[in-house]
Parts: structure tokens; sequence; C-alpha cells
């Protein structure tokens, strides 16, 4: 049985970061819906979903077979380049050095290439389900790699599902309730989290697949976040106080 | 077929967008490995490696590119 402290920050991770994924799908599949109806918006993410399905099939028993040291390794190194990529990002961003995401931009994208698609009306419908296909299929595999990462310790696997299937109900009701892109969600904020999180996660995971006992176990993965955490807000002041004009 | 490598791009760049970051975290892990494997170092040193040499990583990566703008 896993303790709520492992589970814990396993659930959020993967919510969080999960968030961040349904949402931007979500905006693409939302265009398709508003451009085109709802059955090409709805058959492009149910293939989408069938073969992220059939991914997570076919693969997942695969990686019993690897020794679990590699394992860690391996995962724990995607773990560091995918969290301090987004922690980068989210840090640059918060300092003002580059753009925020806007969800409603990336409508406003979609729904356009739609509408420009019109000319050959008879493909269009195609176009639209391809669209809502590829939005699905790529923030999917973002959402089943972080659900494999984080889910890589012993029993850590259900938390990690159940922290990304919350998120994909949440988005799925809110999206449902609002019917517009969902652009109050603090994207940069979440990316700051989960990022944080990730970064913690990947040492940890790297370092036990090295053989490091980490003082404290599991609760070390805390004191990764904090250690990064406050290199991050110190890294968003230095940059803003170098960059003011940017900030502004 | 392009859908396919636009997909395949993505997957790429979920690891990999600034080139510089990607390459020093695999430096990083690569000496980790090699002071656990090959010089059999205390899993303190390695663990120590490992936290210090990605929060150098990072705090390298960020000043640098708040310079460059």
């Amino acid at each position: 049985m896993v303790s709520w402290v492992t589970a814990a920050p396993a659930i959020t991770s993967a919510f969080l970061a999960s968030l961040v994924e349904v949402v931007e799908a979500f905006t693409i599949v939302l265009a398709v819906s508003t451009i085109r109806g709802y059955r090409p918006a709805i058959l492009g993410s149910l293939a989408g979903l069938v073969l992220l399905g059939l991914m997570v099939v076919v693969l997942g028993p695969m990686l019993n077979r690897v020794p679990l040291n590699l394992l860690q390794i391996v995962i724990g190194v995607l773990l560091l380049l995918f969290g301090m990529r987004w922690l980068r990002t989210a840090i640059l961003r918060a300092a003002g050095i580059i753009p925020l995401r806007d969800e409603q931009l990336k409508f406003d994208q979609a729904t356009a290439n739609l509408k420009d698609a019109r000319a050959h009306e008879s493909r269009l419908d195609w176009l639209a389900g391809i669209t809502a296909f590829k939005a699905v299929v790529i923030e999917g595999l973002e959402v089943v790699f972080i659900v494999i990462a984080i889910g890589a310790g012993p029993g850590l696997l259900l938390p990690a599902s159940l922290g990304a299937l919350a998120a994909f109900v949440l988005v799925l009701f809110a999206g449902i309730a609002v019917r517009r892109p969902l652009a109050r969600v603090p994207e940069n904020t979440l990316k700051f989290g989960v990022g944080l999180m990730l970064t913690a996660f990947g040492v940890f995971w790297t370092g036990e697949g090295l053989g490091v006992n980490w003082p404290g176990s599991d609760l070390a993965i805390l004191g990764f976040v904090i250690v990064f955490l406050l290199i991050a807000v110190g890294l968003v002041a230095f940059a803003r106080r170098l960059v003011p004009e940017i900030a502004k | 077929m392009r859908t396919l490598i636009a997909i395949i791009r993505e997957v790429a760049n979920l690891f990999v967008d600034d080139g510089s970051l990607a390459f020093a975290i695999l430096a990083v892990a690569a000496i980790a490995v090699f002071l656990a494997i090959m010089l059999k170092a205390s899993a303190l040193a390695v663990g120590f490696v490992l936290l210090g040499g990605c929060a150098a990583v990072l705090i390298e990566n960020v000043i640098r590119t708040v310079r460059r703008n």
C-alpha cells in the first residue's frame, strides 16, 4: 500500500501537468467543433484516444522487461529534460523575457486555419478531424509520458493515472460548461509548479537508478522542489532586475 | 505523412527546446553515471553532482538567455 506522503506528489504532479496538456488539446478540439461541428471533433478526438490507448497497451508491458535501475535512470533523465525545459520556459515567461501562452490566440489561429481551408469544402470534415486527432495525440503523448515517468516508482502508476484522469474529466466538464477556450487557466503558474516537480522527480529517479539512497527517502523529492523553487524565484527576480523594460 | 512528421517533431520537442540546455543536462547525467559506475564514487557524491549539476545548468542557461535578450 502506497502512503499518502508518496502518492500525493505523484497525483498532484500528474494532475497539474496533465491539466496543461489537456487544456491545450481542448482549445484545438473546440476550434474544430466551432467551425465544423461536433462530429469531426469527436471522431478525430476518439481516434486519437484509441491510438494513445493502443500505444499504452503495446508499449506498457515492455517496460516491465527493462531492469528497474536502467528504467529509473532513463526515465529520470527524460524527466530532467522535460521538467527543466518547462521550468526554464516558465521562468523566462514570468520574467517577461518571452510572451505568455495565449489560449484565445491559439483558438483563433486554429479557427483561421480551418476557415482558410473552406476553399476545399469537400475535404474540410477530413481536415477538421485530422486537426482534432493531431492535437489529442500530441498532447496525449505528453500526458502518457508524464504518467509513466511519475508512476515509475513502486505503486505510483495508479496514483499518477488517477491524477491525469482527474485533469481530463475536469477540463472536459469545464470546457463543456463554458464552451470557450479555457484562457483563464493560469498556464504559466501551472507550468512553473509542474516544471519544479518534474525536475525534482528527475533528480530523484536518476539518483535512485544510480544507487543513491537519498536522505529522507521519498521526502527528498519535497526537498528538491524547495531547492529548485528558491533557485527559480531568484532567477525570475534577477531577470526582471536585469531587463526591467521587458518586464514592464 | 505530414501529420506523422508533425507528431514526431512535437514528441522530440517534448524534451529538446533549447539544445544547449538538453546537452548540459545529458552531460550532468553522464558525469553522474561515470562517477557511480566507473569510479564507484560514494552515493553522496553522485547525488551532490546530480542535484548541484542540474541547479547550475538551469542557472547558467537562464542567465545566458536573459543576457542575450
